[in-house]
């Protein structure tokens, strides 16, 4: 998500590298290269101005007394900067004491607040609870059927009722009744789906702050855009003053956009992005965790949202195994090898997966391979271990010269490939190895990637 | 808002579409002549401070930096050569540069043969406002004495297929469907066979939305494109990118990616009608020279508004 914005600071932090002091000329370069960075991220003009103004009075005052290198003080700076911008601690939902607790979603059109409400009620349903979706949006036309679709889809329960008349009486009476509805059958949070609005459309704005008093809902959740520009400030900002938001939402973030609007958001409303979304299924709602993207953006990595991850998705039992035969060396075989790759591709791009590791330490070596993996790589790789037979897969010394050919024949690709693959393969296993009897960091950094 | 259920045929916003175009970009010119004002109030002399406030001023209206910073450096030149006199010169030269780089950008629509329909494929991220911005413009040519048919391609978005034929209802158009889930490519088969055989003037498709990041899905968009070309030949004539007002530097992006795989002709640049500025639009003319088709400025299906640069530049600066 982040990986553009990533790259930029890295460039921009490259430049003041391997100088020994800080002074006005070198800070000024590298503050105006941060400065484009976060413009280009889309982050607001006057938050990027505020910011680079806290880190210029900071980083002048604090030359002297560095152990680190000046580029590393520098973005030690910033990074308790973008810190406190994004908010400390992840933030949670807060729930009533006395249930249903209300949830109500706000956003202009098209930021994705009935997929959101969709997975937000998915994910409670995962957490135990018992959510209610009601739709109130009775202007955009198919607006309803859509949350009924997806209601259906995540099996959740809907509250239906009926729209004679597309206005605020209607809307008021709808989210009345879905109210009482969570409460006679007994579901704990109630989850109002609304049209999507202008914040400069005062009608619509006064139809949200009726819905607000009505419900007196715990949580008030912005849905908004990653891709939005400059303007993100002025809508939630609006959005705020009328709402009083109580948390973000962060759509479409799987996309390129580098999500300077999670800064600016956060900025003018300090109200915490509590979810992102990250795809067009319904599991694909994630909580933020401001820490952890701060240390993305800065290029020091996610390693805990890697692992993280990668444990909803790779299969617990398969992946136990694979580590205890892969520690063992012998049983690692290609079959093995090959389900490695797939869940790999299945956690997500290389790149990015790579790239959530920390620059520093055990995996400087892997980011600078990072760059050259290529996914289609991947296929080739995966492509030459399909044409290998079963007894190949398992008892990969077998493979001679004619097998060889054959499986180049077989997958499209050269003997030589089929060569690097297995002398690679010979590597990783003696090096898982190794590993399983020393340390797992000093091994890793000398890892190179099969491909 | 009541009136977006009620939307008629019979709404009569031609004549007025200069006026409505302005007052949709009002909002944006106040603000950013004022910003202008706020810019230069201090000295009738231009010096480079003045043109810092407007760098501020152009990238706080989604211009991005290489736009703004290529727009006002020849101005910058000027500026330090002292060519340019006052505030008044100045702003007239910046309309100048922003109003070439958007009537520079002329990619024409592929002319359709004669008594075949032009095909016009919508495409776009998601939420941007594609079923709208078909509804709307079905009304266009419907006002204009055409015949339409919709096709409901985007068989994977809950209820986006119910949400067309509420739109055909309204204007009056025929809508193409399949089941939710269906093959897309195959229901626009059947569309441009469907208009084909009824001589229809135009057909409108709507797609899924779709992060240009999704190679997968951006293939599709290629497929439905061959699809179209082996039933009516030069089809799809126009490809409209619709884009949401309030996108930031990922418009270019976009516009890039969807250009590569579904050879956009033009942009829709939809929801002018709140306070985001849709600045990205300059970039992407200037990069990729993709015109500004329409702008949507609202719900009704009368809110669709062809693109005037030089009313928008004026209105921005007037």
């Amino acid at each position: 998500m982040f990986e553009n914005l990533q790259e930029k600071l890295q460039r921009a932090f490259k430049t003041l590298r391997g100088q020994a002091v800080l002074n006005e000329e070198n800070i000024q370069e590298s503050l105006r290269e941060i400065r484009l960075a976060l413009l280009e991220a889309d982050v607001n003009f006057k938050v990027v101005k505020q910011l680079i103004d806290h880190i210029q009075e900071k980083a002048v005052g604090k030359q002297v007394m560095t152990a680190l290198s000046p580029g590393e003080q520098v973005i030690k700076i910033l990074r308790d900067e973008l810190i406190e911008t994004l908010g400390r601690d992840t933030a949670r939902l807060k729930f009533a004491s006395q249930p249903p607790t209300t949830v109500l979603m706000a956003g202009l059109q098209g930021s994705g607040k009935t997929t959101t409400s969709g997975k937000l009620a998915n994910w409670l349903k995962n957490g135990g609870h018992r959510p209610l979706l009601v739709s109130v949006d009775v202007y955009r036309p198919a607006a309803r059927e859509q949350l009924k679709i997806v209601a259906q889809a995540i099996k959740a329960n809907l509250y239906e009722g009926e729209v004679k008349e597309s206005n605020t009486g209607t809307v008021e009476r709808l989210a009345k009744e879905a109210r009482r509805e969570a409460v006679n059958t007994g579901c704990d949070v109630l989850i109002v789906d609304t049209a999507g609005r202008l914040h400069i459309d005062e009608q619509l704005m006064d139809e949200m702050q009726s819905l607000k008093r009505l419900l007196n809902p715990q949580e008030i959740l912005f849905v908004a855009d990653a891709m939005t520009g400059q303007d993100a400030v002025r809508s939630a900002d609006e959005f705020h003053k009328k709402l009083s938001l109580t948390g973000v939402v962060l759509t479409k973030m799987d996309g390129d956009a580098r999500g300077g609007a999670a800064l600016s958001i956060r900025q003018v409303t300090g109200q915490p992005i509590k979810f992102i979304g990250v795809g067009e299924k319904y599991d694909a709602l994630e909580p933020f965790h401001p820490d952890r993207i701060v240390s993305r953006i800065l290029g020091m990595g996610d390693i805990l949202s890697l692992i993280e991850k990668a444990e909803q998705q790779m299969d617990k039992k398969k992946a136990q195994e694979l580590a205890s035969k892969a520690l063992t060396g012998d049983g690692f075989s290609l079959e093995d090898f090959r389900d490695q790759l797939r869940q790999v591709k299945k956690m997500g791009s290389l790149q990015s997966l790579v790239g959530m590791l920390p620059s520093i330490g055990p995996f400087a070596g892997l980011q600078k391979h990072a760059d050259k993996v290529d996914e289609k790589q991947v296929n080739r790789v995966e492509a030459i271990i399909n044409s290998m037979t079963a007894h190949e897969r398992a008892h990969h010394e077998v493979i001679n010269g004619s097998r060889r050919k054959r499986i180049a024949r077989g997958s499209g690709t050269s003997a030589q490939e089929v060569n690097n693959l297995l002398r690679q393969y010979a590597q990783m296993r003696k090096m898982f190895k190794q590993m399983g009897k020393g340390s797992f960091a000093r091994k890793l950094a000398g890892m190179k990637l099969p491909m | 808002m009541i009136q977006t259920l009620f939307g008629s045929l019979d709404e009569q916003q031609k004549p007025s579409f200069l006026d409505r175009m302005k007052e949709a970009v009002t909002r944006t010119r106040e603000n950013l002549s004022e910003r202008i004002e706020d810019a230069v109030a201090f000295t009738k002399e231009i010096d480079r401070s003045t043109l810092d406030d407007l760098e501020a001023t152009l990238i706080a209206a989604d211009l991005g930096t290489t736009t703004t910073h290529e727009v006002l450096q020849t101005l910058r030149e000027k500026a330090d050569r002292k060519q340019i006199g006052n505030v008044d010169e100045l702003k007239r030269l910046l309309k100048e540069e922003l109003l070439a780089i958007l009537t520079a950008a002329n990619t024409q629509p592929v002319t359709k043969v004669d008594g075949t329909p032009e095909v016009i494929l919508v495409v776009g991220v998601n939420g941007t406002g594609k079923t709208t911005t078909i509804g709307k413009l079905a009304q266009v040519f419907r006002s204009d004495g055409k015949t339409v048919l919709m096709c409901a391609a985007d068989t994977f978005r809950a209820a986006a297929i119910e949400q067309l034929e509420i739109w055909g209802q309204r204007t009056g158009t025929e809508v193409i469907r399949t089941k939710p889930g269906g093959d897309p490519a195959a229901v626009l088969y059947d569309a441009l066979q469907a208009a084909t055989a009824r001589h229809s003037d135009y057909v409108i498709v709507d797609t899924a939305g779709r992060l240009h990041t999704k190679t997968n899905l951006m293939a599709e968009l290629e497929k439905m494109r061959r699809t179209a070309q082996r039933i009516i030949p030069g089809a799809p004539h126009e490809t409209l990118l619709v884009m949401d007002a309030t996108t930031g530097q990922n418009g270019l992006q976009q516009a890039r990616l969807f250009t590569q795989s579904a050879g956009v002709t033009g942009i829709v640049l939809a929801k002018l009608d709140g306070t985001a500025k849709g600045g990205v639009v300059v970039a992407i003319s200037r990069e990729l020279g993709l015109p500004v088709r329409y702008v949507g400025v609202g719900e009704k299906a009368g809110d669709l508004l062809p693109f005037d640069a030089r009313e928008f530049v004026e209105s921005l600066f007037a």
